[in-house]
């Protein structure tokens, strides 16, 4: 037997339990319209495969991830998909999301199956593949997509493959039921992930409230070679999550920023575990879950088989719910869950609970009064965190105070504020303080991006400015080096006296200028010496310059001609 | 005498050797730029929108690092200022109304029927979040909007809205919890006031 540890923290809330126990796993109705969201996992939404119009059949993949961290959708019954667009989600915002809706056709006719019964031959690479086409996504409640926890690389090496069967949250029988039905479902996929990880070890942490399925999951091991150690821990409410569970079976805490992975272990919820199993057995991609329907104002208080996507009224009405009675509508378990308003909203991979409760049994919470700074907040953190400080500061708007005092470490299990004597809800309050932080966080994140868009446009701006200065500048020295070349052909044209002709016709040209100058000069000296003016002297003598330069010119011209004749 | 000259020679030597390794420092450890502009760039939101009165959010983050007012960027709002302030040692004032009011976060969208392709509104944008060409219908990268509205005066045929950005599940924010005016047991049903006249 292995040695059990202990974690920090944690409380005993009413289980509620045995009220969803008394009947076998049902098969919920096939609803007349599944409702897909696309995004039923955490990280990035899946792409879909297909339009409006087209047919499909149960098990067909209707959506691909779109991304490292996503996962497929698989059509839960066949039909024909009649809708893609915004449908009311499960999400504690109420919003809508992008969905594909399928109208069922009754056919449940099956796509043909690929199952890997040999997948222990097959590379791990390729069984990994098949896992993540089928869609599987962690079914705990986080829903993260199941491959990457499969697939770790090098860089991890995992020595624990820790198995989560606790199921701590009152109400919530679902895993409990698959294991008293289905043990070997589970053992198998334990089987096929230990093929995968190679662990040295396999532990499944199950709550001691549990008796039926621990003896089922005992019988079956004993069936089975496989090594694996059921550690049976007392009912603590959050052994169930992932850090707590880990430190229980294994003294191991997961320091704050850090996975599982990064000390060896990785951890799988016993439903993944069985969705593991059918898909790579069976081949049958995650199209259904076992959702637990409770509370005291529904007839049927038992689990059922439900296909993922079927509306939540119709599961209501399967289970004879009492409306006049119903107060509440939950979806998940009464700590960590949600009240939701809307019972159009479908299953989706992470919907382990819904809770349709009386007023009596969960009344309208009183008001909050003021912290009287009892500490016993602090005494159940199950993550060791200081409740109050991180109240005050998500109050007072220090979020950077709250970071720095680990809210992120924070699982929102609701254990503070359930032992609150005041009242005050405080997961209220770190979720609304983280909300801001994430959105600060993404704002800067878009702020740095803007940033860079806006400093490569100016630098696109600039270099523009530039390349136009340049090509200016070209332009200009083009064109000064095509004048400086035609000035220098005149040049060389009036030096080589290369057109005898041109040269005629100035020579020509000079002289009758020359002549018309004497004449005019010879005019202006008989005028002059006519009206008896002064200076005439000077005429004459200009008269006699250009006489002689006339001549020249004449006597140019005729050479001229003499040589051209 | 002697000591005198000894220790002035040793004071005139000891400059002289630590002159030289802060000059060597100078230059070797340059600091490129402003790092108090780095930072103060860091805190405004890079809308980019010049509501400021400068082209740009680093021309004004340098203004301010050269004493301009820390209350002139609408979109960063309140918080922007007190960041501001804090980094600066600067006293928190309101914003300044003359450069804008503070309004929610807003994306650009073009009516594409109405869009005539003159692409001026491209030319204005400053982080270059609008995809087009001449002659042809425009749109707004929206993830890559900042919200600066600077696309919304050049648009001829006005065919540019500045919608608040649509709330999904993704971008939702958890509301901060109320704290219910029904506090005091025995005052239950009274004070109308306070309840919004609701009940």
């Amino acid at each position: 037997m292995t040695r059990l540890y202990s974690f920090h923290g944690g409380v005993h809330p009413p289980e509620n339990k045995r009220q969803s126990l008394g009947a076998p796993i049902r098969q919920a109705p096939l609803p007349a319209r599944l409702i897909l969201p696309l995004q039923q996992h955490i990280g990035k939404p899946a792409t879909p495969l297909v339009a409006v119009g087209d047919t499909v059949l149960k098990g067909q993949k209707i959506a691909e991830p779109s991304g490292h961290v996503s996962a497929a959708i698989h059509a839960p019954s066949s039909g024909s998909i009649t809708y893609i667009g915004l449908q009311p989600v499960p999400h504690a915002s109420g919003l809508e999301s992008p969905c594909i809706v399928i109208e069922t056709d009754g056919q449940e006719q099956w796509i043909e199956r690929q199952p890997l019964t040999d997948y222990q031959q097959l590379d791990k690479q390729a069984l990994i593949r098949h896992i993540r086409n089928a869609g599987i996504a962690g079914l705990g409640g986080a829903g993260f997509p199941t491959d990457i926890k499969l697939n770790l690389g090098r860089d991890h090496i995992v020595n624990t493959l820790i198995i989560n069967a606790a199921e701590c949250e009152p109400y919530i029988t679902a895993d409990d039921a698959l294991m008293r039905e289905r043990p070997d479902e589970i053992l198998s996929g334990i089987e096929i992930i230990a093929h995968l990880l190679q662990p040295s070890h396999i532990l499944i942490g199950i709550e001691d409230n549990k008796p039926n399925a621990i003896k089922a999951l005992r019988d079956a091991i004993r069936a089975r070679k496989l090594p694996i150690d059921l550690v049976v821990v007392p009912t603590r409410y959050p052994s169930g999550g992932e850090k707590q569970l880990i430190q229980l079976l294994t003294g191991i805490e997961v320091a704050s920023g850090s996975i599982p992975a990064d000390v060896g272990i990785v951890c799988q919820n016993v439903g993944t575990a069985a969705a593991i199993y059918r898909a790579v057995i069976l081949g049958e991609p995650l199209i259904s879950r076992i959702v637990t329907l409770t509370g005291f104002a529904l007839g049927h208080r038992q689990n059922y088989e439900v296909l993922i996507g079927t509306p939540f009224s119709v599961l209501l009405e399967s289970a004879e719910v009492d409306r006049s009675r119903m107060f509440r509508l939950v979806m998940g378990g009464p700590m960590m869950g949600i009240s939701i308003e809307d019972d159009r909203i479908p299953v989706i991979k992470t919907t382990n609970c819904i809770i349709a409760a009386t007023r009596e049994e969960m009344p309208p919470s009183p008001p909050a009064q003021p912290c009287i700074r009892c500490g016993m907040c602090e005494q159940v953190c199950p993550a060791s965190l200081l409740p109050q400080q991180l109240f005050w500061f998500a109050k007072g708007r220090e979020f950077d105070k709250a970071r720095h005092h680990n809210l992120f470490d924070c699982i929102e299990c609701g254990a503070c504020a359930y032992v609150c004597p005041s009242n005050i809800p405080l997961v209220q309050h770190y979720r609304f303080a983280k909300s801001e932080i994430r959105n600060e966080e993404a704002e800067q994140l878009k702020a740095a991006q803007a940033r860079e868009r806006f400093e490569a446009r100016q630098a696109r701006l600039a270099r523009e400015e530039q390349e136009k200065e340049q090509r200016r500048k070209e332009r200009a020295e083009a064109a000064a080096r095509e004048q400086a070349r035609k000035k220098a052909e005149a040049e060389q044209a009036d030096a080589g006296e290369q057109d005898p002709e041109a040269e005629l016709k100035k020579l020509k040209t000079a002289a009758s200028i020359a002549r018309t100058k004497l004449k005019k000069a010879r005019d202006a000296l008989k005028n002059a010496q006519e009206k008896g003016l002064d200076g005439t002297d000077k005429l004459e003598a200009t008269v006699l310059q250009l006489e002689q330069s006339a001549q020249a010119a004449e006597q140019a011209w005729q050479n001229a001609t003499g040589v051209q004749h | 005498m002697t000591t005198i000259v000894t220790a002035v020679l040793i004071l005139l030597l000891l400059a002289l050797v630590f002159g030289l390794i802060l000059g060597f420092a100078a230059v070797r450890f340059r600091v490129e730029g402003d790092p108090i502009v780095e930072q103060i760039d860091a805190l405004l939101p890079q809308t980019q929108c010049g509501q400021c009165g400068y082209p740009g959010c680093r021309p004004y983050a340098e203004a301010i690092s050269n004493g301009d007012a820390i209350n002139k960027c609408p979109p960063g709002g309140q918080s922007t200022i007190e960041a501001l302030a804090d980094l600066l040692d600067r006293e928190v004032v309101p914003l300044d109304s003359e450069h804008g009011e503070e309004q929610p976060k807003t994306v650009a969208y073009i009516r594409e029927d109405e869009c005539i392709g003159c692409t001026k509104c491209i030319q204005a944008c400053p982080v270059d979040a609008i995809l087009g060409a001449a002659k042809q219908m425009h749109t707004v990268i929206v993830s890559e909007c900042t919200g600066c509205d600077l696309c919304v005066e050049p648009c001829p045929v006005d065919c540019i809205d500045m919608l608040p950005l649509p709330v999904t599940p993704t971008n939702w924010k958890w509301p901060a919890p109320v704290s219910d005016p029904n506090l005091i047991l025995t005052d239950r049903g009274r004070g109308h006031l306070l309840q919004g006249g609701s009940q």
